[in-house]
């Protein structure tokens, strides 16, 4: 065994978008350990909550993350709905897990992409990403935003999707479906591909179980567990649901279940256009949340299970709003998936966790 | 300007953005804005770069990793804040660790606003940015002529 060195991982590195840190501890070409150092994109956003009232943050809680955007807006809002007692329209439910799984769509794709580059696929990463384009025309068809929409309000939906955009969305959607077909098949069928996902980054199901991990990164070592499930809000709907698995714990067994995950979407999509009921898109809410009242609320965002604390105080801004995202769960699993492993494999076992900094800082 | 006389590399760093402008910036780089037929090229080592794209506001942590990578950049070099918090700190401007715009670490050349900044936002300053590029690259030539 050679001497041990450390090798600083960003935070400016070629396969990461967002700023993380770690310390990588290696012998010869072997990962001994990995210390992450995070905080290069804390801003301090839940103290906000202070200054903005309450209808007011739900534009904040959006920028929390710009890839899981809609699904913080939706969390918050359903969070502070419980806090006050409101009960939405069916209709803004069902819209509401639409562009929700509309987003998940987007974000596994990215991430597919990012993968790609990541193990040094070029043409791939650019053909997913030419994929994505055509779901962030819905939501430009549908909000008026590629990216952020603001289309969530505390009580409802700020829009409406009519007839012939739900025609278009299920047009659009049965076209990706065809193309994405060929993407996955390049990501689960391809040698090249398997030789570096196969076998890297294990987790195992017990691993996963008491570092709490959660989201696709659990559930590829088969921890049976997805917040849709619970049936919350427009879930309810949902004829059957049963959250995507596989027991092989490594890097191939996460990109799979995040490429099965963007076809169970657009299932739900097509199901909840099917089935959308009429009617109004938004109540009217007023008044304040009482003094210490408490909501918790849990939603599953692309990359995992999110968890959302809110307490009033009597006046229109929060006393407090806490969010757990799935990053910061997953952090600590990375870091057991991360040591053992080789260097030349590590921008790989990163990437399959999905590390969402923005979330995990806020 | 005219044309480009040279295909740009841009290096993106994101400071404390939300993500958001990040994927804008990697959109208009790949199919559907596609500026890589130009040949911009997004590289990761800051001495092959000579645009500086930095997407979210700075802060305590992240001001000394915007910096070095600015000082580590080769003359001529521009840099381009992308979405409003690069540009003043948008929506955060008052959370208790963000400082405020990029131009607080670095001079910044062309702003980019948008929540989030949209590619064609971010072609538009990169373009604009290739002209003042030119400019510098120019008034360096001259100073070395001099010297």
């Amino acid at each position: 065994m050679g001497k041990a060195t450390v090798i600083p991982f960003g935070p400016q590195h070629p396969v990461l978008p967002e700023p993380l840190h770690l310390d990588l501890v290696v012998e010869d070409e072997t990962v001994v350990e990995a210390i992450p150092q995070i905080g290069f994109v804390h801003r301090g956003l839940e103290k906000l909550v202070e200054t903005r009232d309450y209808n007011q943050f739900i534009y904040v809680a959006e920028r929390i993350c710009g890839i899981c955007a809609f699904g913080h807006s939706m969390g918050y809002a359903e969070t502070v709905e419980r806090l006050m007692g409101v009960e939405i329209p069916e209709r803004a439910e069902c819209l509401r897990v639409i562009w929700h799984e509309l987003s998940r769509v987007h974000s596994h794709i990215l991430w597919m992409g990012l993968a790609a580059d990541a193990f040094g696929f070029e043409s791939l990463f650019m053909h997913c990403w030419r994929l994505r384009e055509r779901v962030l025309d819905i939501f430009e068809k549908t909000t008026g935003g590629r990216v952020i929409f603001s289309v969530v309000k505390v009580g409802g939906v700020v829009r409406d999707i009519d007839e012939g955009q739900l025609a278009e969305i299920k047009r659009v959607l049965e076209g990706i479906k065809d193309d994405y077909s060929q993407i996955m098949n390049a990501f689960l069928k391809d040698t090249s591909v398997k030789n570096r996902t196969v076998g890297v980054g294990f987790v195992s199901h017990e691993d996963a179980l008491s570092m709490s991990m959660v989201g696709p990164f659990a559930r590829a070592s088969n921890v049976n567990y997805d917040v849709r499930m619970l049936g919350n809000g427009g879930y309810g709907r949902l004829s059957d649901f049963k959250p995507v698995l596989d027991t092989q714990g490594d890097c191939y067994a996460r990109v799979k279940v995040r490429a099965l995950e963007v076809l169970q979407s657009i299932d739900i999509i097509e199901e909840m256009i099917a089935q959308l009921p009429s009617g109004d898109i938004a109540v009217s809410v007023k008044g304040s949340p009482a003094d210490g009242a408490e909501a918790a609320n849990l939603v599953e965002q692309p990359r995992g299970e999110c968890y959302y604390y809110a307490r009033g105080n009597g006046t229109k801004n929060l006393e407090r709003m806490r969010m757990r995202t799935p990053t910061s769960q997953n952090l600590a699993g990375m870091t057991t998936a991360l040591s053992g492993c080789d260097l030349a494999d590590v921008n790989m076992i990163v990437l399959t966790i999905d590390p969402c900094i923005s979330c995990t800082e806020r | 300007m005219t044309y480009a006389t040279k295909s740009p590399w841009v290096i993106h760093y994101d400071a404390s953005s939300c993500n958001g402008c990040d994927i804008e910036v990697l959109a208009a780089l790949c199919p559907g804005y596609d500026v890589e037929r130009f040949g911009i090229v997004n590289t990761g080592n800051p001495k092959h770069a000579d645009i500086f794209l930095v997407t979210g506001s700075v802060n305590e942590q992240n001001i000394k990793v915007v910096q070095e990578i600015y000082n580590q950049m080769v003359e001529p070099k521009v840099v381009v804040a992308c979405g409003i918090c690069a540009c003043s700190g948008g929506i955060f401007h008052d959370c208790y660790n963000v400082i405020g715009g990029v131009d607080q670490a670095i001079p910044v050349d062309v702003y980019a606003p948008g929540c989030a900044v949209r590619p064609e936002a971010i072609i538009d300053a990169v373009v604009e940015a290739l002209g003042i590029l030119e400019e510098k690259s120019k008034a360096l030539q001259a100073q070395r002529k001099g010297a």
